[in-house]
């Protein structure tokens, strides 16, 4: 086994607060201004230990992917990267998770700003009912204040770069429950735009369309991978093939989750190191 | 069996019918100058004064008292449902909630009683401070600088009882908004008043709304927490700090005893019209809160 | 292979800051109550209660602008958390005022024989180591019994029409009871009024019948919603042996629902005990001690507290917070006892 693909818990620099430097093999030459990176992160509920030792770079302007099978703490790892986590009651965790460079678990650490710059799209799509197509895309700036001086060419922007400009530029009045399935994960995906995020956290976002939506959905996400850092948890293999530059398996043997390997996408699918990740793309479990 | 349980239906019918028959007398004589007029008056045999009954006054004077209490109840029904939903944890919650509904057990002449040995002091002395600052505005004017009895110390004491049961209905519809809207609003850096806001209040408009007409139907109809706190003037009062007032309730209550025969259709036609408001604004309460219950399937 | 020990990692809660949440607390709380008192000072806001409407508007203002130095969502949203916590303990203050009262004056009329006498030789505003309630307890206790007999096999019948026999006038019935809990006491005072009082009297039955109407919607109801509990299953299987409608009803569902459909009783008692309207009107006050349901009226303790309410001197009083705090009393005994029962049915 080589150590250096290993991603799993050997990193124990725990007491410093800064981002850990290179030796990486998702690394690919830096670090980036937007890179966001955990260490040894260890996910509780109720004492019950669901993560272990998780660390893991994600590359800047790429796109990492999140596989395993279910049940392996991928979704909760997710919410850990932007502290959704401590929303659910009997919730701990440890480690650190850095983005900017900056612990975003560190005391007086503004929580809400922080979530500005990490977004999320969840796995079923969740437009605000009571609101209007384009105030479902400004929702997040109303939310948090800001003050935007061309609404109307952000709303367009958003839209656009989600894929659903040309849908609905003609029904922005409309309410947001009025559109179909994977239209609204779309306008979902334009909502969390709006507020100009670094990373976007993807949590299965097409699990509940169809087909052609889900199409659509991945054009999506690699087109915006070429300006923002995207996580995306996925079960389904050949998605991951298609969407992401890296990966990063999960599993779990009835105890904690752990990763059993990170590598580029390439490497994942045709050359894994770990006997266990090739079963798990070549279908033998899952 | 059948027969056992259309029992409701045959009691009710009885009810209302009865009302029914025995007012027509009322109506037939005075016509639709019953609900719009609103002098009462028994008529005196030795004056040679005909007996005139008209229920204006009193239907107001429901109106205002009830509507008062609605207002009053409203910020505070918000409070108490989005406080015991939103702000606190699942253990302290189980504790006040029973609290709230061992609150709503209170028989109201003890409201009665507490109104006007406690609580119209104070309410006097708050009335006093309102209309020397707005007694501007008509409602708040008085003739005489008595601030105790009024329609304003009624309501009052009807809000707090109104308060329970609207705020049960309320605070069921917000527990049931959508969790994952919730969660997507704090995902895009939401504080806890910005995701209430954006999700639960639209959500459960409808149920503050059934919940409060609920606790107008309540106010509506109380006979006995009005009866020991407000001046039973029979006449039409607008000043609501002043110390006269009434509503149908009390009016039955306190005519009944001395009434003749005439009189006492007419206090049956007053509690038919009563009825029928009361029975209306209950059936429009029932009608949006079970819109908003099917909303969420 | 480098091999590196792991030292066991403990779980932590990062999020939770409460030295920090009270770091900022204490100086919002002093400097909040020094305005307080400027304010009550300068302004005509007196008193217990002025102090603390005082309170509670300096505390907005003064967390408001400590929340500023974040940003304005942040401090909004405190000044919304106080907001809505002030609405909640505001609301609760009129309640603990009634409570304590109510016990606190009451107590004064209690002595030992104040649940052995009646008011048949005792004027109201005589003292009170005189009379007592017997008799608005009894009577209350008759007129309840009575109204129970009436109202709670209606009730539970009309449930069973709805969810045993599912029949077609099910939703009219339905109607009709949410309706008839709509009816204001007043109302269905007067009705008994004009159909078993005038001509015969006042009388504890007339008072029952009365109470029956507004009790019936209640146990109808919660009947209702108990036997809508009893799982499926059960009748099936008592079907599939061949029992007839009537039989599965009374024979396993009745008897299954027994914890539940006591509580909607009870829940009916709890409603109607402390009602006072229907009974001004129907069975009105005696100040003996008697157990006769016709002829004469009878002695109710809502009654008994209205009529020392009216009677209005100092002494009068004391007894009418006497009987509020027994009225009570046995108001939330019940009430706790249905709900407790309830829980245990569900669980």
């Amino acid at each position: 086994m080589d150590d250096a693909t290993l991603k799993t818990g050997s990193n124990m620099n725990t007491d410093s607060h800064t981002a850990p430097q290179g030796g990486n093999p998702l690394d690919e030459g830096h670090v980036g201004i937007n890179g966001l990176q955990t260490k040894g992160v260890h996910v509780w509920f109720n004492k019950h230990h669901v993560l272990e030792d998780i660390s893991l770079d994600f590359p800047a302007n790429s796109v990492t992917g999140l596989i395993g099978p279910s049940g392996c703490g991928k979704s909760t790892f997710l919410r850990v990267l932007n502290r959704m986590h401590e929303f659910i009651p009997g919730a701990a965790m440890a480690g650190e998770v850095f983005l900017d460079g900056k612990e975003i678990y560190a005391p007086g650490v503004d929580v809400t700003a922080m979530r500005l710059k990490v977004g999320m799209v969840f796995q079923k799509p969740n437009p605000f009912p009571s609101m209007t197509i384009g105030q479902n895309v400004l929702a997040g700036l109303k939310l948090a204040n800001i003050k935007v001086k061309d609404k109307d060419s952000l709303l367009e922007e958003c839209l656009t770069r989600a894929g659903l400009w040309k849908e609905v530029k003609d029904r922005l009045k409309t309410s947001g429950g009025s559109l179909s399935g994977g239209q609204q994960q779309r306008l979902c995906i334009a909502r969390a735009l709006a507020v100009k995020p670094d990373v976007l956290l993807m949590d299965e976002p097409c699990s509940a369309l169809d087909p052609a939506s889900t199409l659509k959905v991945e054009e999506t996400v690699v087109q915006l991978s070429s300006d923002m850092t995207i996580v995306i948890v996925t079960h389904n293999m050949q998605q991951a093939a298609r969407v992401s530059d890296h990966c990063a398996f999960f599993l779990s043997d009835g105890g904690p989750g752990v990763i059993v390997e990170a590598d580029r996408t390439s490497v994942i699918f045709s050359t894994p190191s770990d006997p266990r990740t090739a079963d798990y793309v070549q279908g033998r479990f899952g | 069996m059948t027969s056992g349980a259309l029992s409701a239906f045959v009691v009710l019918a009885l009810i209302a019918g009865f009302l029914f028959l025995r007012s027509s007398e009322v109506f037939r004589t005075f016509g639709f100058d019953f609900i719009t007029t609103s002098k009462w008056d028994s008529g005196s045999v030795d004056d040679g004064r005909a007996p005139q009954f008209g229920v204006a006054a009193m239907l107001l004077g429901s109106i205002i008292v009830s509507t008062m209490a609605m207002i009053f109840a409203l910020p505070f029904v918000m409070g108490t449902s989005l406080f015991l939903e939103y702000y606190i944890s699942r253990k302290i919650r189980f504790v006040l909630v029973s609290i709230l509904d061992l609150m709503a057990a209170i028989p109201s002449i003890i409201y009665g009683l507490w109104g006007y040995l406690v609580l119209m002091p104070y309410a006097a002395q708050w009335a006093a401070s309102i209309n020397k600052y707005l007694g501007w505005i008509p409602i708040f004017s008085v003739d005489r600088a008595n601030f105790d009895a009024s329609p304003f110390v009624a309501s009052l004491v009807l809000c707090l009882m109104i308060l329970p049961i609207a705020s049960s209905v309320t605070r069921e519809v917000y527990s049931r908004a959508p969790q994952d809207q919730i969660t997507a609003a704090y995902a895009l850096g939401a504080s806890r008043w910005g995701a209430i806001r954006a999700v639960v209040l639209p959500f459960g408009l409808s149920g503050l709304v059934g919940g409060m007409l609920l606790g107008l139907g309540r106010a509506l109809g109380e006979t006995i927490a009005v009866l020991l706190t407000l001046n039973l003037v029979f006449e039409v009062k607008f000043q609501v700090l002043a110390s006269a007032g009434g509503n149908v309730a009390s009016l039955i209550a306190s005519k009944f005893g001395e009434a003749g025969p005439l009189e006492l259709k007419a206090l049956m036609a007053a509690g038919l019209v009563l009825f029928v408001l009361t029975l209306l604004v209950n059936f429009g309460a029932s009608l949006i809160v079970g819109r908003a219950a099917r909303s969420t399937k | 292979m480098t091999t590196t020990v792991t030292p066991t990692v403990t779980p932590r809660r990062p999020w939770v800051n409460r030295g920090k949440t009270l770091k900022d607390l204490i100086p919002t709380l002093l400097i909040a109550a020094a305005l307080a008192a400027l304010i009550v000072n300068f302004t005509g806001l007196a008193g217990p209660l002025g102090s603390y409407v005082a309170f509670v508007a300096a505390y907005l203002t003064v967390s408001f602008f400590f929340g500023l130095r974040h940003d304005k969502i942040k401090a909004f949203d405190k000044v919304m958390t106080t907001l809505v916590s002030a609405g909640f303990f505001t609301a609760f203050i009129p309640w603990v005022s009634i409570l304590f009262t109510v016990f606190k004056r009451g107590a004064e009329a209690v002595y030992w024989g104040y649940f052995t006498s009646d008011m048949s030789i005792t004027s109201g505003d005589d003292e009170l180591n005189m009379g007592g309630l017997s008799h608005a307890i009894v009577g209350s206790g008759i007129i309840l019994l009575i109204a129970s007999l009436i109202a709670i096999p209606f009730g539970i019948i009309t449930a069973i029409y709805i969810t045993e026999i599912k029949g077609k006038l099910s939703g009219l019935v339905r109607v009709m009871i949410q309706s008839m809990s709509g009816v204001p006491s007043i109302v269905a005072g007067l009705f008994v009024f004009t159909v078993l009082v005038t001509g015969r009297g006042f009388s504890a039955i007339s008072g029952a019948v009365a109470l029956s109407i507004l009790m019936l919607p209640t146990v109808a109801r919660t009947a209702e919603e108990v036997l809508k509990l009893i799982p499926e299953d059960l009748r099936t299987s008592a079907y599939a042996l061949g029992a007839t409608q009537t039989a599965t009803t009374f024979r396993i569902v009745l008897p299954a629902a027994r914890a539940g459909l006591v509580t909607a009783s009870m829940l009916g008692v709890a409603r109607v005990g402390g009602e006072t309207a229907p009974l001004i009107m129907t069975s009105f006050y005696l100040a003996n001690f008697s157990t006769d349901t016709s002829g004469h009226p009878l002695a109710s303790l809502p009654m008994y507290i209205y009529q020392n309410f009216t009677n209005g001197t100092d002494l009068a009083l004391s007894r009418a917070w006497g009987g509020a705090a027994v009225l009570l009393t046995l108001i939330f005994i019940i009430f706790t006892i249905a709900r407790l029962a309830s829980g245990r049915a569900k669980g």
